[in-house]
């Protein structure tokens, strides 16, 4: 097999005494869609800020392309062609839509027009194009995270994170995405996302991890994860945890 | 032509600029008033100041109470150079500028670490220590400063006795200089790093934005301009000392225009200096000699009211209403 687009080592992440990844390792391959799931918090999160940059681990290594990054700040990520949403939306809030996805495609070209034409695209990709003029902190919350995916998209990735990206959606909306996230895909993208809506993660991932209290209790094509017995206990767990609450 | 509405705007905003400069360039052959062309010097100089503030604190979003330093860093070494070197101010005051810019990287590697109002607080507090060695500097003329010795009129050495006129040309080109400087960055990717870092730090830097280093160069670039202004202005009242160059007034001075006309946006400046600055001339006459302190309090009352009532601007609340009235 070939090598993997994104390789993570033995990922550690340590906030005082919490340990949010422990020991985490997985791969990303180029054109493929690997769901990552787990209860609340299980370190989905904390482990895509390690692999776009925004901490360094504790312990272990991020690899992408063959090539350590575990040193690089999330800009030079960014440039090298990993790109993230974030679960709790970051927009830039006193620009508009289209100016939004310019900082994104800034990355690839100098040239104002070049970008904005690039923005344009990708806004049409995602269905934003008649918003293009709004502010950004105008928009309804799922338009909010269709621009997270746009700006996200204009750097031109190579690999793709997700983290609950179709989260409050409508059915029609989520359809959408798991539309757009098929054609991504197919253009050879990797794409890691992070999803809790069970419907629309296992008939899409070609490839499922779980997480669990920070470690990876399983991993294999969906078909044989909803009848792992760890992952099944590890969610009933959280309704458990839940309910107790 | 183009149907572009982006890249029309833009051609009107320039077109807008060249009428301006026109105009006022046209004001002396009416305006015979000594007083009156003083005023519209400074007007001027504090347009063009509150531009070059405005690329760190409106579009980066750095608020800086401590431009004063970089002002009188441009006075100080342009004077220095001057009478100590009889280096020609045409030379002094790019030197001065970019003596300016290294300072402001100095400042900015240590602050831009801060958040919010702690950044406020440490550029008035290092903007007070420069003021404090410049006091107590006595090859730069202490407490008594420099006094710049003008003997005739001369564009070489730019000063002029009998007339206000050229420096009132001059004021007016760094005005329009400081207008186009901006209005070329608008449309570049730096002006773009700046705002997504002011919005929104984690989301600009998952796009490729290095947001330290895009601080950087915000505040060298507005330390630059705002020195070449501290240049100009000591060639033009031909007497330096730190309280009339390094003083903290001329930090809210360079930051009140911008504000008053709209934070972070191409216009704002020009519009809030052609308002504020005519304002505090005029209050300054009407209290005498002592009117330092009135000044303080109706700038305070300034900055409290728009701060609280229209945080936009001017230009802000116009353009807002323009968006609103399209289909
Ligand atoms: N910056 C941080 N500082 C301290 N604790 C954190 C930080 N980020 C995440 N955590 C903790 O790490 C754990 C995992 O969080 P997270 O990665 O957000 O989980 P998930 O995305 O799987 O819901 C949680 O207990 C969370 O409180
Ligand atoms: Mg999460």
């Amino acid at each position: 097999m070939s090598e993997p687009l994104l390789d993570v080592r033995g990922v550690t992440q340590k906030f005082g005494g919490l340990v949010a990844n422990s020991d985490v390792s997985m791969q990303a391959r180029k054109g493929e869609i690997l769901g990552l799931i787990g209860p609340n918090g299980a370190g989905k999160s904390t482990l895509f800020n390690a692999i776009a940059g925004v901490c360094k681990p504790t312990r272990g290594r991020v690899f992408l392309a063959g090539a350590d990054v575990t040193e690089l700040g999330a800009p030079q990520r960014c440039a090298l062609g990993i790109a993230r949403t974030f679960q709790v939306v970051k927009s830039f809030e006193t620009m508009q839509v289209v100016e939004n996805v310019m900082v994104g495609a800034f990355v690839r070209t100098s040239s104002a027009r070049e970008a904005r034409a690039k923005a344009a695209d990708v806004l049409d990709l995602v269905g934003l194009r008649t918003r293009a003029n709004a502010m950004a902190g105008d928009l309804t919350p799922p338009e909010m995270r269709r621009l997270e995916v746009a700006r996200a998209l204009a750097t031109e990735p190579k690999l793709l994170l997700l983290d609950e990206a179709m989260t409050g959606l409508t059915p029609t909306e989520a359809q959408q995405g798991v539309e757009l996230v098929r054609r991504l895909r197919d253009s050879g993208i990797a794409i890691v996302m992070v999803e809790h809506v069970m419907e629309i993660v296992m008939p899409l991932a070609d490839r499922v991890v779980v997480l669990d209290l920070g470690r990876v209790i399983a991993e294999g094509p969906p078909a044989e994860i909803v009848r792992d017995e760890r992952v099944i206990s590890a969610y009933l767990g959280e309704r458990r945890r839940a309910r107790r609450a | 032509m183009t149907s572009d509405p982006h890249i029309k705007a833009r051609r009107e905003n320039i077109f807008v600029a060249i009428g301006v400069v026109f105009v006022v360039a046209c004001l002396p052959l009416f305006v015979t008033d000594v007083y009156v062309q003083n005023v519209l010097v400074l007007t001027l100089m504090y347009a063009a100041l509150s531009q070059s503030w405005n690329i760190l604190s409106g579009f980066c979003g750095q608020i800086s109470l401590g431009h004063a330093l970089y002002f009188g860093t441009g006075a100080y070494v342009t004077e220095l150079l001057f009478t100590k070197f009889g280096v020609a101010p045409w030379f002094g005051m790019p030197a001065g500028g970019l003596v300016a810019a290294v300072i402001a990287a100095a400042v900015g590697y240590p602050c831009f670490r801060l958040k919010g109002h702690y950044f406020v607080i440490a550029t008035i507090v290092i903007a007070e220590a420069g003021y404090l060695l410049m006091l107590n500097w006595d090859y730069a003329g202490a407490a008594q400063g420099i006094d710049i010795p003008v003997r005739a009129d001369s564009w070489a050495k730019f000063q002029f006795l009998r007339s206000k006129l050229p420096y009132f040309y001059f004021a007016l080109g760094f005005a329009f200089v400081a207008w186009l400087v901006t209005y070329m960055i608008e449309e570049s990717r730096w002006s773009y790093w700046w705002r997504a870092a002011k919005d929104n730090a984690d989301a600009a830097e998952s796009l490729g934005v290095d947001v330290f280093r895009s601080k950087m160069a915000a505040a060298a670039l507005s330390a630059f301009l705002t020195a070449v202004g501290g240049g100009f202005y000591a060639q033009f009242v031909s007497y330096i000392d730190p309280e009339s160059v390094m003083g903290f007034q001329f930090s809210l001075l360079m930051a009140l225009p911008a504000v008053l006309g709209g934070l972070g946006t191409l216009w704002g400046p020009a519009v809030g200096a052609g308002i504020l600055i005519p304002l505090t001339e005029l209050t300054r006459s009407f209290a005498g000699g002592s009117g330092k302190g009135l000044d303080l309090i109706i700038y305070g009352l300034l900055v409290m009211g728009i701060a609280l009532g229209r945080p936009e601007g001017i230009v802000g609340a116009v353009t807002k209403r323009a968006r609103k009235g399209r289909p």
